[in-house]
C-alpha cells in the first residue's frame, strides 16, 4: 500500500519519476502476491482466468462459434510472482543485446500491444519484415507468428529475443546479464522458488509467457452485446455485425467469435508495400506451395488500436483493410505467382456503405480495461520500454502513466 | 486437374496390378455377405454419462422428432407490411413469432434463445422473404432453440438461413429459391433438424451442414444446385429420405481442410433418391464445390465412417458414388491437422444404374490401367483404410479392390442421432458471481486500493448486508463520488447474475 502511494504520487506529480533511474533502490522491486484483474488465485497458488465466456460451451471444445460460445482452452495457472516478474522483463531493455529494445518496443500497451508501424524495427532500426502482432489474448492461441511456426508462448518468446535482426541476444548473454543483476536474482528466486537459484533462459521464457497470458481483452461493447445487452451496439454497428457475419462478406468464417480468429492459416493474396518482395509466409513453415502467401488469421480484438494492417502493414486504415476483400479474388497477386487464395476470398461486391459499417463494427471490439501498468522502473535501471527506436506514435513523449494509477502491482 | 491425373495414374500403376489379381483370386462369396446382413451398424453417438443401454434405446427408438423444446405461450403476429425484425427485438425467449403471408424485404437476425419464426400459410400463400438481390442473408441466428419454418426465401446474395453456433435448431418446410451461396447453413451447432425443405438454384450447397454434431437432414427436395446436401466437418449425421436431383453433385460428405474443426465421421446416407445430378457446375471460381465433376451422385471426400445404404443412385455421368482423398481433389488447400483419407466407408445395399456413362478422364485412366471396362457406378481414388462393400458384384466398381465385406448389413439400430434439447452449461449462482466479479468488476476495482473505481472495501462498507441494493446500483449506476468517473451500467447481466456478483463482491476479503 505504501509503495502504491509512492508510485501514484510519482505519476501524478512528475513524469520524470516514471522514468527509470539507476539509483532506484533495489528493495523497491517487489513482485505482486495477487493475481491480475480477471484472474482468481487457486489453492495451488496459480492465477486462473475468469470470464463470462465460461458460462458457455463450444462445439468440440474448439472455442469457435457465435455470440455465446466458450473460448478455446487458455494458458493460465502461472503464479502472481511469475506474471509480475514477466512484466518487468517485458518492459526491460536488458533483454536485448544492446540494451535499447524491450518486448514493449514492438508491443506497446499504448499502441494496442503492437507498435503502430507497418513492420517491426529491430536493433538499430532494422526492418524485420513483418508487422508486430498484438499480444492481447495470446493465452488462447495455439500457434504463433504470422507464419504459424511456433507452438507455445515460450517458443514464441525465444524467437525475437535471439533473432539477429530483432533483439539480437543469445541465451548465454541474456542469462549472464540477468544473473549479474542482484534485483533479478532475488525476483527470479521468488518467482521460481523450487529452482536452484540460478536464472535460466527457460525461466525467462516462462515468466514472459506468464505475463503475456494475463493480457486478456474480453469486455468490449461487442461482448456486452454478446452476453445479452442488445442496446450495447448502435444501429450502424449492428448493421456492421450483420455484414461481418453474413455469407457475403464472410469475415466471421475466419475471424470467428469469440476470439475473432479461427487460428487457421489462410491465403489472402494481399499486396506487399511498394518495393517489397513477396512474403511466402506459411509456405516455408509447412514446405507446402499451396500455402504460399498464407498467414495465420489474426484476432480482430482491439483491431482499431493496431493500425497499420496485414502481415507487412500494407493498409494504413481499417477502411482500406476491409476494402481489400471486395476488390476481387486474387486481384493483388503479382503476375506469374502461383497462389491459391482461400475459398472465402471471393467477390462479395460490398457497397461503400457496407464497408463503412464493417469499420463501425470493428471499433466495438476495443477493450483495454485489463491493460497492466508500465512499470515506472525496471531492475536493470534502463529506460522502461527502451530508448531506440521508440514507436513513432510515442516518440518524444514520456512514457505516460497508466490509467491504473497506484495499482498495487 | 493435370496434377490430379498424374497422381491418379501413379497410384493406379502401383496398386492395381496386385489389386486386380486379388479380385480374381479372392472375390468374396455372396453367401458371406448374406450371413452378415442381419447385423446393424453401431457407429453410434454416446452423450456424456449416458449408459450403453440408454444410448441403444435412444438411437433406435426415433422418438425424438423435435429438438427446440416446447413453444412458450407468448405469441407475436407479424402482418404484411410490418417488420419481422421488430418482432424479434420485442420477443422474449420462448416467443412464437407468426408471420402472415406477404412479402418481407429484410435480414432477420436472432441473437436470443428459443425464438420460433413460423410462417403462416393461408390457402397455399406463404410469407416471402425477398432480398431483391441486394440483401445479404435472409435469416441469421446465433441463439439456441431456434425454429424457422414455412417461409419462401428468394433473391438473397448470401445464405437463406444461416446459423452460427445455435444448438437445438429446427429448419423446416421452407422453399428456398435462388438465394446465392447456401440455402440452409447451420454452422457450429449441435442437435438440429433440417427437414421438408425445397431448395433450388443455389450456387454452392443447397443444404450445408458445417462443423456441427448430431444432425438430421430428411425429406428435403433439392435440385438444380451445385451441391445438393453437404455434410462437412461434422459428426453423427443422418441424411435420409431426400430427393436429390439435377444438381452438379448430389450428396456430399466432406472434410474440408483449413477449418478449425477437423473431422467428419459417422454419417449415414440412406433411403435417398439421388438421380441425374449432371448439372453443369456453376460454383463460384475458387470455391471447393467448383471442383466437383458434374454427374456425381454421392461424393465422399476424406470423411470417415460414412455408411451408404438403400439409396437409389441413377443416371450420373461421372459416377454414382465417388470416394476421394484430399490429394486427388481439386481446389483444396492443405492442412497438416486434418486426415486427408476417407476411412471405413461402408457401402451397403443400394440400387445403382446408368452411372458413369460419360465419366471424367481421370476415371477413364484409372479403369484403363486396371484393364477394366464398363461404366462405373462406384469409383474410389486415393488411399484410405478399412472400407467395405456388400454385394459388390452388382455394380461396376473402380479402385475398390481393398474394400472388404461389411460386417453389418443395415443401419436399423440407428434411427436418429438427435438428442433431447442440449441444456446450457449449468453454473451455480456462487460461481456465477465470482466469474462475473473477476471477469468484469476486477478491471476497475481492487480490494484495498484505488483503480478506476473505488476500493471494494469502501463498497463493502457502504452496502454491508444489502446485496440487492448493490445489484440494483450495478444495473443503474449514478455518480456518487466526484473523484471517480461514473460507472457504466452492467445491465446486460441478468438479475440473477447481478445479485450473485453483488453478494460475491460483499464477501471478498482480498
Amino acid at each position: 500500500m505504501k509503495r502504491s502511494l509512492v508510485v501514484a504520487l510519482c505519476m501524478l506529480v512528475s513524469m520524470t519519476c516514471a522514468r527509470a533511474q539507476p539509483s532506484a533502490s533495489p528493495a523497491d522491486f517487489r513482485l505482486a502476491a495477487t493475481c491480475p484483474p480477471g484472474f482468481e488465485l487457486s489453492a495451488a497458488g496459480g492465477c486462473l482466468l475468469r470470464t463470462l465466456y465460461q458460462f458457455y460451451d463450444s462445439l468440440q471444445e474448439r472455442g469457435v462459434g457465435g455470440l455465446r460460445t466458450a473460448l478455446p482452452a487458455q494458458r493460465d495457472g502461472f503464479t502472481p510472482q511469475q506474471i509480475d516478474l514477466g512484466r518487468y522483463l517485458f518492459f526491460d531493455p536488458l533483454l536485448s543485446a544492446d540494451g535499447t529494445l524491450s518486448c514493449a518496443s514492438c508491443h506497446h500497451p499504448q499502441l494496442g500491444w503492437s507498435d503502430g508501424r507497418p513492420r517491426a524495427l529491430g536493433m538499430g532500426g532494422v526492418d524485420v519484415g513483418r508487422a508486430s502482432p498484438t499480444v492481447w489474448n495470446v493465452a488462447f492461441l495455439h500457434t504463433f507468428f504470422w507464419d504459424a511456426r511456433a507452438h507455445s508462448l515460450e517458443e514464441q518468446a525465444a524467437g525475437p529475443l535471439y533473432a539477429e535482426k530483432e533483439m539480437g541476444n543469445t541465451p548465454e548473454q541474456l542469462v549472464a546479464s540477468l544473473n549479474a543483476n542482484a534485483v533479478y536474482a532475488r525476483l527470479f528466486r521468488e518467482a521460481f522458488p523450487r529452482d536452484d537459484g540460478h536464472i535460466t533462459a527457460t525461466q525467462v521464457h516462462t515468466a514472459l509467457a506468464a505475463f503475456e497470458s494475463s493480457l486478456v481483452s474480453l469486455n468490449s461493447r461487442y461482448d456486452r452485446y454478446a452476453h445479452g445487452d442488445h442496446a450495447a451496439l448502435s444501429a450502424n454497428e449492428l448493421e456492421g455485425l450483420n455484414v461481418f457475419r453474413s455469407f457475403v462478406a464472410r469475415c466471421a468464417e475466419c475471424h470467428t467469435p469469440p476470439l475473432f480468429t479461427n487460428q487457421q492459416v489462410a491465403v489472402l493474396g494481399t499486396p506487399e508495400p511498394e518495393g517489397r518482395p513477396l512474403d511466402v509466409g506459411a509456405e516455408k513453415t509447412f514446405g507446402e506451395p499451396r500455402l504460399k502467401g498464407g498467414f495465420k488469421v489474426p484476432t480482430l480484438r482491439n483491431i482499431a488500436k493496431t493500425a497499420p494492417y496485414m502481415h507487412s502493414g500494407r493498409f494504413t486504415t481499417l477502411r482500406e483493410a476491409v476494402g481489400f476483400y471486395t476488390k476481387g479474388r486474387g486481384h493483388a497477386i503479382p503476375p506469374g505467382v502461383a497462389m491459391q487464395p482461400h475459398w472465402h476470398i471471393w467477390e462479395p461486391d460490398l457497397s461503400e456503405q457496407e464497408l463503412d459499417r464493417l469499420v463501425d463494427f470493428l471499433q466495438t471490439l476495443t477493450d483495454e480495461t485489463f491493460s497492466p501498468p508500465i512499470p515506472p522502473r525496471v531492475p536493470s535501471g534502463l529506460e522502461p520500454v527502451g530508448t531506440s527506436p521508440l514507436p513513432p506514435a510515442l516518440a518524444g513523449a514520456a512514457v505516460a502513466p497508466s490509467t491504473h494509477q497506484g495499482e498495487l502491482r | 486437374m493435370t496434377r490430379t491425373i498424374v497422381l491418379a495414374f501413379v497410384f493406379a500403376l502401383a496398386g492395381f496390378a496386385a489389386g486386380h489379381w486379388y479380385t480374381k483370386q479372392g472375390t468374396p462369396a455372396r453367401e458371406a455377405d448374406a450371413a452378415r446382413v442381419a447385423a446393424s451398424y453401431e457407429g453410434g453417438f454416446r452423450a456424456d454419462r449416458e449408459s450403453a443401454a440408454a444410448v441403444g434405446e435412444r438411437l433406435a427408438s426415433g422418438s425424438i422428432t423435435a429438438v427446440a423444446g416446447t413453444p412458450g405461450e407468448h405469441e407475436i403476429v407479424v402482418a404484411d407490411g410490418e417488420s419481422i425484425q421488430e418482432a424479434v427485438k420485442r420477443a422474449a425467449p420462448g416467443t412464437v413469432i407468426r408471420v402472415r403471408p406477404g412479402t418481407y424485404h429484410e435480414t432477420v437476425y436472432i441473437d436470443k434463445d428459443a425464438i420460433r419464426l413460423v410462417g403462416v400459410i393461408e390457402q397455399g400463400r406463404r410469407p416471402v422473404l425477398d432480398g431483391h438481390g441486394k440483401l445479404n442473408d435472409a435469416v441469421l441466428y446465433s441463439g439456441n432453440g431456434i425454429v424457422v419454418e414455412n417461409f419462401t426465401i428468394t433473391r438473397y446474395k448470401g445464405n437463406g438461413i444461416m446459423g452460427q453456433a445455435g444448438n437445438n435448431f429446427e429448419i423446416r418446410n421452407n422453399l428456398i429459391i435462388d438465394t446465392g451461396v447456401y440455402g440452409i447453413f447451420p454452422q457450429l451447432g449441435k442437435n438440429g433438424i433440417v427437414e421438408h425443405n425445397v431448395l433450388s438454384g443455389i450456387e454452392d450447397a443447397a443444404i450445408y451442414i458445417g462443423m456441427s454434431d448430431n444432425i438430421h437432414v430428411a425429406h428435403n427436395v433439392v435440385f438444380e444446385n451445385v451441391a445438393g446436401i453437404e455434410i462437412e466437418n461434422s459428426r453423427h449425421a443422418i441424411v435420409e429420405n431426400n430427393h436429390v436431383y439435377d444438381n452438379t453433385g448430389g450428396i456430399l460428405a466432406f472434410i474440408t481442410p483449413g477449418l478449425p474443426i477437423k473431422t467428419t465421421s459417422d454419417v449415414i446416407i440412406r433411403n435417398n433418391f439421388v438421380m441425374r445430378n449432371n448439372h453443369p457446375n456453376f460454383g463460384a471460381p475458387g470455391s471447393i464445390v467448383a471442383g466437383i465433376p458434374a454427374g456425381t451422385g454421392i461424393l465422399v471426400m476424406a470423411a470417415d465412417d460414412v455408411v451408404i445404404e438403400d439409396n437409389i443412385v441413377s443416371d450420373h455421368k461421372t459416377a454414382g458414388i465417388l470416394i476421394v482423398d484430399h490429394t486427388n481433389a481439386a481446389n483444396l488447400t492443405v492442412d497438416p491437422e486434418s486426415d486427408p483419407n476417407p476411412d471405413r466407408v461402408a457401402i451397403l445395399d443400394n440400387v445403382m444404374f446408368r452411372n458413369g456413362y460419360d465419366t471424367i478422364p481421370e476415371v477413364k485412366a484409372l479403369m484403363l490401367s486396371g484393364l477394366q471396362r464398363g461404366e462405373p457406378d462406384i469409383v474410389r481414388v486415393g488411399p484410405g483404410a478399412g472400407s467395405c462393400i456388400l454385394n459388390r458384384a452388382r455394380y461396376v466398381t473402380v479402385g475398390l479392390d481393398d474394400f472388404g465385406v461389411c460386417g453389418f448389413g443395415n443401419t436399423d439400430a440407428t434411427v436418429t442421432y438427435l438428442l433431447p434439447p442440449v441444456p446450457p452449461r449449468v453454473i451455480e449462482p456462487g460461481e456465477r458471481g465470482k466469474i462475473a466479479y473477476l471477469g468484469i468488476c476486477s478491471g476497475c476495482h481492487i480490494y484495498g486500493g484505488r483503480m478506476v473505481g473505488p476500493p471494494v472495501q469502501a463498497i463493502q462498507a457502504l452496502y454491508m448486508d444489502d446485496p440487492q441494493a448493490l445489484a440494483d446500483y450495478i444495473a443503474n449506476p449514478v455518480r456518487k463520488r466526484d473523484d471517480y468517473p461514473e460507472m457504466p451500467p452492467q445491465d446486460y447481466l441478468d438479475p440473477e447474475t447481478r445479485l450473485a456478483v453483488a453478494k460475491y463482491m460483499l464477501e471478498v476479503r482480498n
